[in-house]
């Protein structure tokens, strides 16, 4: 899109790459406030009906839709309150240092095909190791807060986390290895076609992978049953115990934030990204099923395709958190070192093995992953040949590995 | 706007270049925060301002096109630090430990050092003529596929080399070296943290009884810290 | 009024920031009397070669399009980084035993084989 003001307005480059910048911060940002908005009401009315019970209905019509709304406003006008004896600098930047992470989790994110902050060729870790650091704040609020029940929080909260980030990356690279590629763009598009080209379907030990996956991110974004860090009944709040009003709102965000965040990964890793189950614009021979080539309208709907998904994750999310009694840091810790690190190592070995041995499926030719069709960073489509100009003559690494290999 | 008034705003801000600020923006991060660790004496403190040095040091490898370094940066390092910052925390539950001053003949005589150590680092800096040299700016290829295969074995980026009969050989026995050499740290460090049986009680088991958690767990060592440090 | 630093970043700017942070650790190390202190020092200092290492092996930074060390420099910083990690989990190892064994992280008591 910058190349486009460049070329086609003729706004200097600096200028141009402002723009686009502060546009994608700006659609990022509402990404992440909207949702929040969107998922504390549904989080109500799904905890309501979970427990029998109606939940909002008066604020904004028929379905309290903007409850969470009102409930922002009142945040706004709350009393902003601080410890006697805290620490007044990290008590006051820890809010914004667990939001800023979720929010730079997303520069990376594909939303669409090329409908990303930043393609970045690393993105699958560049979005799990920036999302990692958003206990840096809540390790900060708790220690800040100069109150025992934020400390026990915060400190259980960090060796979950530092736990969890070990067979969360151990499930992030089963697809990377599927792939072959870093990059989230191009993850995505190797599943594109049937649902039977989504990685969750490519072997059995994906299938279950993506269950450990799943289980990782619920215990890395803190929600229940592992939601050690804010256990109201033994806590009183947890980390943010002491906080109130606006800096509350945003450890909120965040966590929205970073549920939406992990959810989506989900979908791209393993649930086809912004490819729907049926190729619909193949068979209507809109397009050659290949989003490279695809009009601007059919990313867009790529982009409600993940949107979707990425709901229902977080949905499961909240479904599971009003169904499963809080688990002890003991169980927790066993659930991470005894069983979800051994599995996801298990499986990650037999997907390495089920590439070498059976690479087209079990029966031969059943699953047509888009492999070949783009060799991940450097064939992404014709314009940017020029610019990521190959230091060795624009051979891509794939030929050359070929090449080293006979 | 035309283009006459971008042009002339173009000259206002020359320094809009996009790459020479983020570098100013990261680097001087980097540099301020790394002093800040030097300058404060929480231990709480100092690791956050430790976070925002490292933080910033994975942008400036970002800017230099080395991504997947920038990541693992970011991941380890970081992440490295953050157990840093917990033991921080942990250990300066007990207020005696929050600031464990330093003499000022001390500092003094260490700036001295210092700045006779940067004056020697940073003149070695400028001292050959080709490191001073403007980079071109040209984006490169990416660097995460030839470096994974590097550490394999396979040098991909030095194939078209016609000098070379053979490709260089890669990174494959470091690597694995590296690989067990993190094993042997990681059962050395869990047996040197283990907790341990002893006659004596140690400080912290008169203030906390550790009854309810799991001895041997890392959790059970820190909770217990705690409790004892916050009495 | 054009800033000649502006727009041409270039290995030597990296060098200098490079060794602000090594500076930065070896006066850490040599002044913190907390044992974490030191460690933090430590990271510094590897982090300060490691910011060599990067800008050595960019290709992007080097003024006539070949950089000094090419690959080697990325694989270095790897290596520099994992050794890193490692040797803070031993580090911190010894420190909470230290520790537990003392009841305080100053690393001046640490005198026992003083004699």
């Amino acid at each position: 899109m910058a190349e486009f003001l460049i070329e086609t307005i003729g706004l200097p480059v600096w200028l141009s790459w402002t723009a686009i910048a502060g546009l994608s911060a700006f659609l990022i940002l509402n990404v992440i406030a909207g949702g929040a908005l969107v998922f504390i009401w549904a989080e109500r009315k799904i905890a309501a009906r979970i427990q029998d019970r109606l939940g909002p209905t008066r604020t904004g019509g028929r379905f309290g839709w903007l409850q969470s709304l009102a409930d922002g406003i009142k945040l706004l006008a709350k009393e902003d309150l601080m410890p006697d004896g805290a620490d007044a600098l990290l008590f006051r930047i820890a809010p914004y240092v667990s939001f800023c992470a979720s929010f730079c989790a997303f520069i990376a994110l594909p939303f669409a095909f090329d409908v990303v902050g930043q393609r970045l060729n690393v993105g699958v870790f560049f979005v799990v190791a920036v999302l990692g650091l958003e206990v840096f704040g809540v390790i900060l609020a708790g220690y800040a807060s100069a109150s025992k029940w934020s400390l026990f929080g915060a400190m259980r909260e960090a060796a979950q986390v530092v736990s969890y980030e070990v067979p969360l990356g151990m499930c992030v690279v089963v697809p990377v290895m599927l792939a072959g590629s870093m990059d989230l763009v191009t993850i995505g598009e190797k599943q594109a076609g049937w649902a039977s080209n989504w990685f969750i379907f490519h072997d059995p030990f994906t299938f279950i992978i993506f269950w450990v996956y799943y289980t990782c991110a619920l215990a890395s974004v803190n929600r229940a049953p592992f939601d050690l860090a804010e256990a109201e009944s033994e806590l009183v709040a947890g980390f943010h115990t002491e906080y109130s009003g606006l800096r509350w709102s945003f450890f909120f965000m965040a966590e929205y934030g970073s549920m939406f965040l992990v959810s989506a990964l989900a979908a791209i890793l393993f649930l086809g990204g912004w490819n729907g189950p049926v190729p619909v614009s193949k068979l209507l021979g809109l397009s050659d099923g290949m989003a490279v080539n695809a009009p601007y309208a059919l990313r867009l709907l790529g982009c409600v395709n993940l949107f979707l998904k990425a709901a229902v994750g977080v949905f499961v999310m909240m479904w599971i958190r009003w169904t499963l009694p809080r688990l002890r840091i003991d169980q927790v810790m066993t659930t991470c070192l005894k069983y979800c690190t051994p599995i996801a190592a298990a499986m990650f070995v037999g997907v390495m093995l089920w590439q070498l041995f059976l690479p087209g499926g079990l029966v031969p030719g059943s699953f047509q992953n888009a492999a070949g069709v783009r060799e991940g960073w450097l064939e992404q489509s014709g314009s940017e040949e020029s610019v990521n100009k190959d230091s060795l003559s624009g051979i891509t690494p794939s030929r050359r590995i070929a090449e080293v290999s006979r | 706007m035309n283009h006459e008034a971008l042009s002339v705003l173009a000259s206002l801000f020359p320094f809009l270049d996009w790459h020479g600020f983020f570098f100013l923006l990261f680097a001087g991060v980097a540099c301020v925060a790394a002093v800040m660790v030097v300058l404060s004496d929480n231990v709480v403190r100092m690791a956050l301002h430790l976070v925002l040095s490292l933080g910033a040091t994975a942008g400036l490898f970002f800017l230099a096109g080395a991504e997947f370094v920038g990541a693992m940066q970011l991941m380890i390092y970081v992440g490295g630090t953050l157990v840093l910052l917990v033991f921080g925390v942990m250990l300066t539950a007990q207020t005696q430990l929050v600031a464990l001053r330093t003499p000022a003949g001390d500092r003094v005589i260490a700036g001295i050092l210092a700045a006779a150590l940067l004056a020697v680092l940073v003149q070695a800096a400028f001292s050959i003529d080709s490191w001073q040299k403007a980079g071109q700016g040209v984006a490169t290829a990416p660097t995460a596929t030839p470096l994974g295969m590097a550490l394999v074995g396979v040098r991909v980026d030095q194939v078209a080399d016609e000098n070379l009969v053979r490709p260089k050989s890669g990174y494959l026995l470091p690597f694995e070296i590296v690989s067990v050499h993190l094993l042997v740290v990681l059962v050395g460090a869990a047996y040197l943290a283990r907790a341990k049986r002893r006659r004596v009680p140690r400080p912290v088991d008169l203030v906390a009884s550790a009854d309810s958690v799991k001895p041997g767990s890392p959790v059970a060592a820190s909770s217990t810290l705690v409790a004892g440090g916050s009495e | 009024m054009t800033f000649a630093l502006f727009g041409v970043v270039s290995v030597s700017h990296y060098l200098v920031v490079g060794a602000i942070l090594f500076t930065c650790g070896v006066v850490c190390m040599a002044l913190k009397r907390n044992a974490v202190g030191v460690l933090m020092g430590i990271e510094l200092v590897l982090n300060g070669a490691n910011v060599n290492f990067v800008a050595f092996g960019s290709e992007y930074l080097a003024g006539d399009g070949r950089s000094v060390l090419g690959l080697d420099g990325e694989v270095m910083a790897l290596f520099v980084i994992l050794l890193a990690a490692a040797e803070a989990a031993v580090a911190l190892a010894i420190t909470l035993n230290f520790y537990n064994n003392h009841a305080t992280v100053d690393v001046d008591r640490a005198d026992d084989l003083h004699g």
